[in-house]
């Protein structure tokens, strides 16, 4: 990074320092920060969008979606998320592959499953061998949204399914009495005000959500704790040319700061939410918002 | 202008074509000095300099990923890279599954590490997880614990959490040495395992074949004794 980096072993002090925490190396750590902060932006409203249609079908009058969307509320939750880590995203790939390979490699007779190997075309593979590494990575990292959005999502859908029975039945049937349709009722009264039933429960999610991205590196994504253990672990003068001792402590202190930061930030917005949101309802805090106003 | 989109048509191809031998090469990038991570983030070792000499000498383009050293098997069975170079013993459990190339690095010793000459081998012993180590210690009658990477093994002995780490001997001495005088060796070393190889799917013979040629190459003309007495410093075996 800078020009006295050259020779790190005449450094001392601040000088190796500010030189060693610029190595390549550490770069790809404050990389990941980004990454794991992309990868929860993109994952929450994937996840509350499974979530939304999973509680919709869990309250369908239509039996088999009812079924359905319960089947999946209840089977994905009780799975161990490790587990799901491990089996779900090599499911996915696996599927994704053998359906290229049935359209792209029709004449190809010999098994893809042998012994313990997967074995499908070269030009059913995905991504191809040949795609550069940042085509795999993004590969792996929307396999890691979509498995976090399916967890998160059956999780978010309980939340979701309770905050929608919540409204309270009062206000529908008053809905139905001046002839709207039970879509509109669905709509107009329960979408609207279900979420400030939801939030502490959501909010929760998040925080678990925020918690779990150490499981991606299952999938062979980098984020912030493989860096930290990488980091920190001691090095010998042969790995490298800052060598030190185990460092470990240092590193999950840093990102100590960084997970208690994510959540003071978390508090502060779930609690402006909540304000907004209880605005108007027929809830305790609604309630005191108006009375302190009148 | 047909003939150049038809030339760029026909490179693209061809070029796609000359892709396709791209390898993936996996590792697990925290096992030095066989392969970790340097400063820059990248891949860097004895394994790596090894395997991108057998690339060049077979004519792939190889490509190294890291993943870690718990699914390394299953990840290779599902496809995701085409070979393990990861400091990985030859072992009849793990041939079963994956198919070895020839070892590149000989059957060696594994050694017990402690604080004091006389700590107890036969109390809990460190070793990583799903290696031969681990495998081997049950068998001593002593209490085996378990850790994700080789790091965490030799600081369970730091902290006194295990009277001893079990692992390979080229791994333990340069830590040894570095230590200065703290970590010592214990006990005799035990022979394990048959020596260090490539994996690769079983049905990927035609792919194993090029890197054991490769390996037989670079015994013949000494150049592998070259890469292990860079590597391997204080002790470095030879074919």
């Amino acid at each position: 990074m800078f020009s006295f980096c050259a020779d790190p072993k005449s450094l001392e002090g601040i000088a190796w320092f500010a030189c060693y925490l610029t190595s390549g190396k550490h770069l790809y750590f404050y990389v990941s920060i980004g990454t794991v902060l992309l990868l929860l932006a993109i994952t929450v409203p994937v996840a509350l969008a499974f979530g939304f249609a999973g509680a919709m079908a869990a309250r369908s009058h239509f039996a088999p979606l009812s079924i359905l969307g319960r089947i999946y509320i209840s089977a994905v939750r009780g799975v161990p998320d490790i587990i799901f880590f491990l089996f779900v995203p090599i499911a996915l790939d696996q599927a994704f592959e053998w359906v290229r390979h049935k359209t792209k490699c029709p004449d190809w007779t010999e098994p893809i499953r042998r012994g313990a190997d997967f074995v499908v075309c070269p030009q059913a593979k995905l991504p191809l061998s040949s795609s550069p590494q940042w085509v795999h990575e993004t590969y792996g990292f929307f396999l890691a949204v979509l498995a976090f959005a399916i967890v998160f999502g059956a999780f978010s859908a309980n939340v979701l399914y309770g905050a929608m029975q919540a409204i309270p039945k009062a206000q529908t049937e008053t809905a139905e009495a001046y002839g709207m349709t039970r879509r509109q009722v669905f709509r107009r009264i329960v979408v609207p005000q279900m979420w400030v039933y939801a939030l502490p429960g959501l909010s929760n999610l998040w925080m678990i959500l925020v918690k779990a991205t150490p499981l991606l590196f299952l999938l062979g994504i980098e984020d912030i704790v493989y860096w930290a253990k990488q980091l920190g672990g001691s090095k010998r003068s042969i790995e490298s040319e800052y060598p030190h001792g185990d460092w470990r402590l240092a590193y999950f202190l840093v990102l100590l700061v960084f997970y208690l930061g994510m959540t003071k930030l978390s508090e502060g917005v779930f609690g402006r939410l909540y304000r907004r949101l209880s605005h108007g309802q027929a809830t305790m805090a609604g309630e005191e918002q108006r009375r302190g106003r009148a | 202008m047909k003939k150049i989109a038809l030339a760029i048509a026909a490179l693209a191809l061809t070029s796609g074509l000359a892709a396709a031998q791209t390898v993936r090469l996996g590792t697990e990038g925290a096992y030095p000095p066989y392969n970790f991570v340097n400063d820059k983030g990248e891949v860097d070792g004895f394994e790596r300099e090894l395997g991108d000499e057998l690339c060049k000498r077979a004519g792939l383009t190889c490509e190294w990923v890291t993943n870690e050293w718990d699914s390394i098997i299953p990840n290779l069975t599902s496809g995701n890279y085409d070979a393990i170079i990861a400091g990985m013993s030859i072992t009849p459990e793990r041939d079963q599954v994956i198919d070895f190339t020839q070892d590149y690095y000989p059957p060696t010793a594994s050694a017990y590490v402690g604080l004091s000459a006389d700590a107890n081998i036969k109390g809990t012993v460190a070793a990583q997880v799903s290696t031969i180590q681990a495998a081997y210690v049950p068998t001593t009658g002593a209490t085996l614990a378990e850790y994700a990477t080789p790091e965490e093994t030799i600081a369970a002995v730091k902290s006194g959490e295990a009277d001893v780490v079990l692992a390979d001997y080229d791994y333990l001495a340069p830590i040894v040495a570095e230590s200065g005088g703290e970590l010592v060796f214990v006990g005799e070393r035990v022979p394990l395992g048959g020596g260090v190889g490539m994996g690769f799917r079983e049905s990927d013979k035609e792919l194993k074949q090029k890197f054991d040629d490769g390996i037989t190459a670079m015994k013949a003309d000494g150049s592998l004794n070259a890469l292990l007495a860079k590597w391997f410093p204080e002790n470095p075996p030879k074919y």
